[in-house]
């Protein structure tokens, strides 16, 4: 017995030398989305090549960001690895709260990573989270139902033409709503959508200094527009659909057009899910010809927070993930269509990529965002659908509850954006502004 | 009839309780009330110092203040009041003989074993989803234009889920305490020619006074607090915001832990307050 | 049950009863019967209800994606750890309540409850610190320590009613015959509180399975029940109906199987004293 205890520890021993570092069990959090599920399945690639194991804790959006904030914030060191987007990357690594991803490996080729998403997720021109994917926001509308609209779709349409067109493929006896649009309250579900389309329509969240725009014609004009269009060609119980809703919607070929996340776009033409895959479109976010157009710019990313004793095994970890080799070994499983997109150069240029329908708009809608001059005017912020301050989460949330309520038939436009005003300046005053 | 030994021994074995349960309430309790008097914004540096009572004035002149204490009240009383009256319905349904009756009561419990998050969550997508829930499908069915439960009909939405969770709880409550009814002075009082509704308002309903009080009282324990009904359904949207889900926002959404601290405070209060309403009632009906 | 009845209204009753009966547990049924239908039937309009293609692909699914008997587990260790410890401090103290009743006791009793309307994201923060402090985020003891104390305020109530019923007289005569306090509490007062006990266990259990927010809040992968279990189900990206349903099938079903087969102990018990 003890002889065979000795014997294991030995080859326990053998094997640990093998692999050239401790094995350690990393913690990671992580949002359900499918890459990430997806990541979730291929672990065991990592623990061959490197030993280490994984713990996943894969929770629903909100829950995760409230997790792992909280942990963050507290110093808990629950996790070694955190799935984080581009708003809390500046925010957090302003606190020291990251560590720095400046020592990653030759092979791992940083400069590939595309510069939106690189700039996107830095601070002070330090990378502190690796994108696991990436993605801007663009038209996916349904092929079929615009031709007998009797309309054609350009490449970079106007709100004016989407509206026409959206009212033009609405038919509610059968149940097809020509624009499915996010309604549901949250930063980062109705106020990245309406934020980002404010920009197109020239509006603002903050002014130089740091007032609340609120009260400007740009966001009546915004908000006005938004219901307007909800009403003539949205689905019943739009305020509560958000990313998910949507995409069932889609999927169930309810939706003449809907204007998301670029992601979206492998889901919506996967046949194993989608009822429209062969008949779905893709065109640049609208614009209402002031120059910005109304996509953003966002990234899922892996960051290693301060203070972990695993720090090493995370980076390498992070260097798995995230490399171009991740990117072949989810093709070789499970094609081409289904690698994270929008995070490195080399996809765009890869031969085997580019027959990807949507592969060409992804990049473009990404390329056309610009976190540092978001809108028409200059703001003190970054962030195109967000303004990376701590405060924003919070006040952005409150504020799309009213616009839901608003887009629910519960208040007026008017009276949405005057509370939007009140609540965003007493919060602001609270933080110290 | 109790002696100064068993008097000293009752204390002694009381104590850990007590003690436990001070310790529990009094240590985050005081952290709290520490942290109401302080600007504590953990992502601009964590503690920036003493600011006296502006985090509590601030919280009570926010505009989503009256609304949130407003709103946990229209819940908490509305599903009291299903609840209870459903229960006492429900309750007397179940006493009548019936076949198969072990097997209604089963079916009538199933709903309090389930998780919250897991009700919500089920009601929110399968029931009250506008275009995929079994209730539009029912509304089309009859022709009519499906409800949008969670937006135009939020609060009701929240009042729904959260009774369907508490009702088996009420039901088992008063149907012991109708068991319990001396069958005798009913049938007495058949004989006697009183009518079904009499007897139930001058024999059974004095009877479950009790039992009621019971009931409502545990159960605004449970319903103060509840979070995870409206965190996966509307996150506080259309109306739904009671007090403790805006404390959350200013914690956890705001990351502003004095504000929030000031809210917990004023929960607190509210909640002795009705604490002490209820034990006033419930004070009188437990006396032995 | 002197009362009788035709049988005409006995039908009527059990008709009626069962209806209501079905309707209450509907959603139950139905979130059962979805966990075994594809993604494309579980939104089929108008909705499939019984003749489809039966699968368990969904389990299958959610069980390759998470570990459930892990998350199964914790949940059994933190809601079993729970009760036993409260059980443990909640006797004696409902002991001496309900047999040297003080003019405080009743004070002490509601005292204990209102603990239980501590708003619990107020204290999120205070108590996340406290737990970095000890070391014990994300561990089943720290869970048992904190569900111990939500549901002990109930534990002490319940008991204190139960063993209010018992005549005290019994007693007296155990204390002639010279038994210590001790042996008064383990061979006199427990045999004849059991059932009590019981349906006080089987109820804080329940409370303790189904609790959400620490359970969520104060873990991360090692201790993490089934309430985080849902968690990671709850809105994915596409269609989930099926597989959010297999997985609340898979959290709820363990307690409910466990609440029907002892429901008699637990509303034998579940009465708080309500009946005289």
């Amino acid at each position: 017995m003890k002889l065979k205890n000795a014997l294991v520890a030995v080859s326990a021993l053998v094997s640990v030398g093998a692999t050239a570092a401790y094995a350690e069990t990393l913690t990671i959090a992580t949002v359900n989305n499918g890459d990430m599920i997806r990541m979730q399945g291929l672990t065991d690639d990592f623990t061959a090549k490197t030993g280490h194991e994984v713990e996943w804790v894969t929770l629903e959006e909100n829950v995760l960001r409230q997790r792992v904030t909280q942990d963050i914030a507290t110093k808990g060191g629950q996790f070694d690895i955190m799935t984080i987007g581009m708003y809390e990357a500046p925010i957090w690594a302003a606190n020291d709260w990251l560590v720095a991803l400046d020592d990653l490996s030759e092979d791992y080729d940083v400069d590939d990573i595309l510069p939106a998403m690189r700039d996107g997720l830095s601070y002070d021109g330090t990378l502190f989270a690796a994108p696991f994917y990436g993605e801007s926001s663009m038209i996916m509308y349904r092929t079929d139902l615009m031709e007998e609209a009797g309309l054609e779709m350009p490449e970079a349409p106007t709100w004016d033409f989407v509206k026409d067109a959206a009212i033009a493929m609405t038919d509610r006896e059968n149940e097809i709503y020509g624009a499915c649009l996010r309604g549901k309250a949250g930063w980062g579900e109705n106020m990245a959508f309406l934020t980002a389309m404010s920009n197109s329509f020239g509006a603002r969240w903050f002014d130089e200094e740091w007032n609340a725009q609120f009260d400007s014609d740009a966001w009546n004009q915004t908000l006005t527009f938004y219901l307007d269009l909800m009403e003539q060609a949205g689905p019943p119980g739009a305020s509560t659909n958000g990313f998910n809703e949507n995409l069932a919607l889609f999927q169930q070929g309810k939706c003449g057009m809907w204007i998301d996340a670029t992601v979206a776009a492998s889901f919506v033409t996967n046949p194993e899910d989608s009822t429209v895959a062969d008949s779905v479109g893709f065109a640049l976010a609208p614009d209402a010809g002031m120059g910005p157009r109304g996509n953003w710019l966002w990234a899922w990313a892996l960051a290693i927070p301060a203070g972990t004793e695993k720090e090493a095994a995370a980076k390498e970890f992070i260097e798995w993930s995230t490399s171009k080799d991740y990117i072949e070994l989810v093709a070789e499983n499970e094609g081409w269509a289904n690698v994270p997109p929008g995070a490195r150069t080399s996809l765009y240029e890869n031969p085997n990529y580019a027959d990807i329908p949507f592969a060409q708009m992804t990049l473009e809608s990404i390329n056309s965002a610009d976190p540092l001059n978001p809108t028409v005017d200059p703001v003190p912020y970054q962030g195109v659908q967000f303004v990376a301050i701590p405060e924003f989460a919070g006040i952005a949330t409150q504020v799309g509850q009213e616009f839901s309520a608003a887009l629910a038939g519960q208040q007026s436009a008017e009276d949405a954006l005057a509370k939007a005003q009140v609540l965003t300046t007493e919060e602001m005053e609270a933080a110290g502004y | 009839m109790a002696t100064q030994h068993s008097r000293s021994a009752a204390r002694i074995m009381m104590a850990p309780a007590v003690i436990l349960l001070l310790g529990w309430m009094l240590i985050p309790l005081t952290m709290t009330v520490v942290f109401s008097f302080k600007k504590y914004l953990p992502m601009r540096g964590g503690d920036l110092g003493w600011v006296g009572f502006e985090n509590y004035a601030r919280f009570v002149t926010s505009s989503s203040f009256w609304p949130a204490v407003a709103t946990t009240l229209i819940v908490v009383g509305g599903v009291l009041l299903i609840t209870v009256i459903l229960g006492v319905l429900l309750a007397l349904l179940l006493d009548q003989p019936m076949w198969g009756q072990g097997i209604v009561r089963l079916l009538v419990i199933s709903p309090f074993f389930v998780m919250p998050t897991v009700s919500a969550l089920v009601w929110k997508n399968m029931f009250m989803d506008p275009v995929n829930g079994i209730f539009a499908h029912l509304w089309k069915f009859f022709g009519a234009q499906p409800i949008e439960w969670l937006s135009n009909a939020s609060v009701t939405s929240i009042v729904m889920i959260v009774s369907w969770q508490w009702l088996p709880f009420a039901t088992l409550i008063l149907l012991t305490a109708i068991q319990s009814l001396d069958s005798e002075q009913l049938e007495a009082a058949e004989m006697d020619g009183a009518k079904a509704v009499s007897r139930f308002g001058y024999i059974i309903l004095p009877h479950l006074a009790r039992a009621i009080t019971i009931v409502v009282l545990i159960q605004t324990i449970f319903l103060l607090s509840i979070f995870a009904e409206i965190f996966v359904t509307t996150q506080g949207s259309f109306g739904t915001r009671t007090l403790t889900y805006l404390i959350y926002q200013r914690v956890l959404e705001s990351q502003n832990v004095g504000l929030g601290s000031a809210g917990g405070v004023y929960a607190i209060i509210l909640a002795n307050i009705v604490a002490l309403f209820l034990m006033r009632i419930v004070g009188k009906n437990l006396d032995t | 049950m002197g009362r009788s009845v035709t049988t005409q209204r006995k039908a009527f009753n059990t008709l009626f009863a069962w209806g209501i009966g079905l309707l209450i547990f509907f959603p139950i049924l139905w979130t059962i019967l979805t966990s075994f239908k594809t993604e494309a039937t579980a939104i089929a309009d108008p909705p499939v209800i019984f003749f489809f293609d039966w699968t368990v692909e969904n389990y299958v699914v959610v069980q390759e994606r998470s570990n459930y008997l892990r998350f199964l587990w914790n949940s059994v260790i933190i809601a079993g750890g729970s009760t036993v410890l409260g059980i443990i401090i909640a006797v004696p103290a409902a002991w001496s309540m309900a047999f040297v009743p003080s003019r405080r006791t009743k004070d002490i009793l509601l005292w204990m409850l209102s603990t239980k309307m501590l708003p619990a994201v107020g204290v999120l923060y205070p108590i996340y610190l406290i737990f970095i402090k000890l070391g014990i985020l994300d561990t089943r003891i720290g869970l048992v320590v904190v569900m111990m104390f939500i549901n002990l305020p109930i534990i002490v109530w319940m008991l204190y009613t139960y063993f209010r019923e018992i005549p005290g007289e019994i007693l007296e005569a155990a204390r002639m015959d010279g038994a210590s306090l001790r042996a008064e509490i383990i061979h006199v007062l427990t045999p004849m509180a059991i059932p009590g006990i019981a349906s006080t266990v089987l109820l804080n259990f329940i409370l303790a399975w189904n609790e959400a927010f620490w359970t969520l809040n104060l873990t991360a992968a090692k201790a993490a029940p089934l309430t985080a279990f849902i968690a990671s189900y709850s809105s994915p990206e596409g269609l989930f109906y099926a597989k959010l349903s297999a997985a609340s099938v898979m959290a709820i079903a363990p307690i409910l199987v466990m609440g029907w087969f002892s429901q008699k102990q637990l509303v034998r018990g579940l009465t708080f004293g309500a009946v005289k």
